[in-house]
């Protein structure tokens, strides 16, 4: 007991406070590094190249130069919206189903579900690449480089949960009106998840955005590249020709890591843990 | 079947239908149409590639023009004779089996201890818990880039460290090379794994901590015989996770240390199966690996459900 008198236990809380914002910075660090490196004009690896002085946008349009960063956005684009407009409708469906109706083989297919989480897709990527790219020839294509994402798993097993959550009367009641199942799903039990869509939609984001193995087999036009890999083959091929290849790679990194930081940080408030939480509890 | 009762899913069954065919198909056979896309995209990307990896690592398995008539003949156990006998493979199993032994505790006890923290505090709480998610939600080739600049042999770290700075330098020192791809990961996955705990938080009953309180217990004492206990479901999906991340290794020893050097110190075996598979043109030995490595997965996925849910 004497230990947790008043006085201790907010010297305590202090502590541990102090302790979580120094290792925020720190872990916030290489995102400062990224950004302040980004527009120097020089590489300077000493602290002082920590000081944001003589900035230039010179970087940006370096990597511009040798690598063509609109084009590449445009393709990761088309991917990632691509795979979240296939995720959203049919995951929406399917998390429904598992959730709601009574079907046969609904069980198989939980399980199945369940196990997809424990097989990682890339050691799948042999037999996937033989597939697409040696048997459908879809390589260079967006086909071929959204096919393996089109549906999410995690994003179907937190719709699911979603739905699993509402009252069974709501959805009896719906039905003894006669109301049939689509427009049940539509207008009852759709907007009562919304916010919690959300967070189902941002963690499919990051999915595709940062994918890098995938698309880097699947692509070797240049013009068919999404960003990250652009900005990996720039990494390793080009970049030690560039002036300040340091900024420029960095210019690169900040124009790739940009979109999903912007969006979780405008959306973190949907980000939260109940509902990944009730995605992964099962 | 009636049209209306496929139309309302056969929820309302003032019209019974037939039972042999509620038997079939379930009392609302209008999931199976619902779920059908989800359930062949399964079946297309997961189940079928799973058993064509088994298949190609059965035969002799070479790339040949698309619709070109080729043998593939069965060749049994040797295309895993020769990848366990492979030096450089075992080395990358190897390597995994270092990262792991690096990142698992570390990304469980600051998961575990950080989210603690973040469950208690109450001053800029949205500043905090937006620092230690970023790094989740980011590229790891935007990541790469920054740590690359930071490790180099002329970096910001060595710079710092002086005459400290190992030699050689850490992403070419081949001791060094998967401890620094090892405590990238775990940073980069870190927030993840917090919400994880953090929702497995909000499950431990308060009134324990009152009573761990009233016996006497301070904030390490109730940590370690309310919190650690009360999140153990938890900690076996964490574990599971990130033994997974570990299987999956390819971008950062790709990016940061050229495809696995040095001397192979940082090779995974997922960058084997590439540079095998896909570079070198001979799939059935990269399917082995795949295959090996997905055995080894769901070992230690049980093993560790064993050992972590025993009371």
């Amino acid at each position: 007991m004497l230990d947790s008198t008043p006085a201790k236990r907010r010297k305590g809380h202090w502590l541990s406070f102090s302790a979580l914002l120094l290792g925020a910075l720190v872990f916030l660090f290489p995102f400062y590094y990224m950004l302040v490196g980004s527009f120097k004009a020089k590489s300077d690896p000493s602290l002082k190249g920590l000081v944001p002085t003589g900035l230039t946008v010179h970087n940006y349009a370096q990597i511009d130069s040798r690598v063509n960063l609109l084009r590449s956005l445009v393709n990761s684009g088309i991917f990632t919206g691509a795979v979240l407009l296939s995720t959203v409708v049919f995951g929406i469906l399917g998390g429904y189903a598992l959730a709601r109706l009574h079907f046969r083989g609904r069980g198989t297919l939980f399980a199945i579900m369940l196990l997809v989480q424990i097989v990682p897709f890339q050691l799948l990527i042999i037999p996937i690449y033989v597939m697409i790219v040696r048997t459908y020839g879809l390589a260079d294509s967006y086909l071929g480089m959204i096919l393996p994402f089109a549906i999410n798993s995690t994003a179907v097993f937190l719709f699911r949960q979603f739905f699993l959550q509402l009252p069974e009367e709501l959805f009896s009641a719906a039905r003894l009106d006669g109301a049939g199942e689509l427009r049940i799903l539509w207008s009852i039990a759709l907007p009562l998840v919304r916010p919690a869509l959300l967070t189902a939609v941002l963690l499919t984001f990051i999915g595709p955005w940062n994918e890098f193995l995938w698309p880097f087999l699947v692509t070797k036009q240049t013009d068919m590249q999404p960003l990250a890999v652009t900005l990996a083959n720039y990494i390793s091929n080009v970049a030690g020709r560039a002036d300040n290849p340091f900024g420029a790679i960095l210019a690169g990194a900040v124009v790739l890591a940009a979109p999903a930081i912007a969006l979780f940080v405008a959306f973190q408030r949907h980000f939260i843990s109940s509902d990944l939480g009730s995605g992964v509890k099962g | 079947m009636s049209t209306e009762a496929a139309r309302t899913g056969g929820a309302v069954t003032h019209s019974p239908a037939p039972r042999k065919l509620t038997a079939l198909v379930g009392r609302q056979p209008l999931g199976i149409v619902m779920a059908a896309p989800y359930a062949v995209f399964l079946a297309a990307v997961f189940a079928y590639p799973l058993g064509l990896a088994v298949w190609i690592s059965f035969h002799r398995y070479f790339f040949a023009a698309p619709g070109a008539q080729v043998d593939r003949p069965f060749v049994g156990f040797s295309n895993y004779t020769r990848v366990l006998g492979d030096p450089a493979v075992r080395q990358s199993f190897l390597n995994v089996l270092e990262f792991l032994v690096i990142n698992v505790p570390l990304t469980v006890v600051l998961s575990l201890v950080l989210a603690t923290a973040l469950n208690s505090v109450t001053h800029i709480r949205t500043f905090l818990r937006v620092a230690y998610y970023v790094p989740y939600v980011t590229a790891s080739v935007a990541l790469v880039a920054v740590w690359l600049f930071l490790f180099s042999n002329n970096g910001m770290v060595n710079n710092v460290l002086g005459p400290l700075a190992p030699n050689p330098s850490w992403l070419v020192n081949s001791g060094l090379a998967m401890p620094v791809i090892a405590i990238f990961v775990t940073w980069k996955q870190l927030g993840f794994f917090i919400l994880l705990y953090l929702a497995a938080l909000q499950n431990v009953p308060k009134e324990l901590y009152e009573s761990a309180s009233v016996d006497g217990a301070g904030p390490v004492r109730s940590f370690m015989s309310v919190t650690v206990p009360g999140v153990r479901p938890a900690t076996t999906l964490v574990v599971i996770l990130a033994t997974i991340t570990g299987a999956n290794l390819f971008t950062e020893p790709y990016l940061l240390t050229n495809g696995g050097g040095p001397n192979g110190a940082s090779t995974s075996p997922v960058f084997l199966m590439y540079q095998k598979g896909i570079e070198q043109g001979a799939p059935d030995i990269a399917a082995a690996i795949g295959v090996i490595l997905v055995i080894a997965v769901l070992v230690i996925s049980l093993i560790n459900r064993r050992v972590l849910e025993r009371d």
